[in-house]
């Protein structure tokens, strides 16, 4: 099979360059790209790539195949190619650390800045805040996310404006702590993303839930937060 | 909170509601008009200009301008913040985007302005 893999070296080369391998795949098993890119190490071990966990929960290996956004460890060749070649490129839009690493900076500001974490004034309770089975239900879809960035890298208005709209997975988590029972700041998190960039930014292309690889839908939780907004200003 | 903007309203949600509602005022005075020339096959100056001298169908089509004219900055607001940033033109950007927006924004207002003598100047 022929890989086809981005090279890039800000420190040490003037522009990008695709780099060509051919690699046997042992009893042409379909095996994941993570292991197609293990094969491709063992030829040239300066090749780069972020992994850890090799079972798409830690959302390290997030790349683009064939032109889709997807994680390596859980993505078959066969989901990705139809001929016998595999293109590699990192997650567009972000800057290049090295080959297929891109620099997170951004997304992370992003996410950092919506408050990604419980905020209650209420007496803080003997044990445990309580939720209901119900209110506990309405987290569902949202907290699964592993923040891999395949959505927000898959997004053309992050593309245009990182530092400005928030992102699908930001908006995702964003929408998590406002339809979370046991935050109690839900008007300061609207007030933060009534601009005409944080949220609405969104055009609603769902590129995001094309590629999201736990199956999560951003576009339906920005659409809760934009009903959320319409019914705090109406 | 992002803050440093020129958009119409300084608001995302009014900037977003305006958009929808000005978009179903556009559909339906253009639907308003196709049945209007299909229902009338000998279509003349005469029964046009009787069409436009309606005080209903002149207030209609002013609302219907001011629709589109909110659309279209909203929309040329929204390309301009997309494509005509710093990190597609360099330092230059907030001159070229304001410079755009300018001759846009005056360009949308003649329009207004020329739409609203031409309805109401028979």
């Amino acid at each position: 099979m022929q890989v086809s893999i981005y090279r890039y070296n800000p420190e040490t080369d003037l522009k990008p360059s695709m780099q060509d391998f051919q690699v046997e795949i042992p009893n042409d098993k379909d095996i994941m790209i993570l292991d197609v890119l293990a094969l491709v190490k063992e030829q040239d071990d300066s090749v780069a790539y972020r992994r850890s966990c090799r079972e798409g929960v830690c959302g390290s290996d997030g790349i683009n195949m064939n032109g889709i956004n997807g994680l390596a460890c859980i993505t078959p060749i066969s989901a990705v190619t139809k001929k016998d070649k595999l293109i590699l490129r990192p997650l567009p839009g972000l800057p290049i650390v090295r080959d297929l690493v891109v620099d997170m900076t951004a997304f992370y500001k992003q996410y950092e800045r919506i408050k990604p974490y419980l905020q209650n004034d209420e007496a803080t309770p003997a044990i445990e805040r309580l939720q209901s089975p119900e209110d506990r239900a309405k987290l569902d879809g949202l907290y699964e996310c592993i923040l891999c960035a395949c959505c927000s890298t898959n997004c053309p208005s992050f593309w245009w404006n990182p530092e400005k709209f928030v992102g699908p997975a930001g908006l995702l988590q964003a929408y998590r702590f406002l339809a979370d029972s046991r935050d109690t700041h839900t008007e300061e998190r609207l007030a933060d993303l009534e601009d005409p960039f944080s949220v609405f930014r969104c055009r609603g292309i769902m590129n995001c839930v094309a590629v999201c690889p736990k199956g999560l839908n951003p576009t339906k939780a920005i659409g809760h937060i934009r009903s959320m907004l319409m019914e705090r200003g109406a | 909170m992002v803050t440093n903007v020129i958009s119409f309203g300084r608001s995302g949600l009014y900037d977003w509601i305006v958009q929808r509602i000005s978009a179903v005022v556009i559909l339906l005075y253009v639907l308003c008009h196709a049945a209007i020339i299909l229902s009338t096959p000998d279509m003349d100056y005469v029964r046009w200009r009787a069409l436009f001298a309606d005080t209903g169908m002149r207030f209609f089509s002013l609302v219907a301008l001011a629709a589109l004219c909110a659309h279209a900055w909203i929309g040329i607001w929204t390309i301009a913040t997309d494509y005509l940033t710093s990190r597609i033109l360099g330092p230059k950007a907030t001159f070229i985007r304001f410079l755009f927006l300018l001759i846009c924004l005056g360009t949308i207002v003649v329009y207004f302005i020329w739409g609203i003598m031409i309805l109401w100047s028979a």
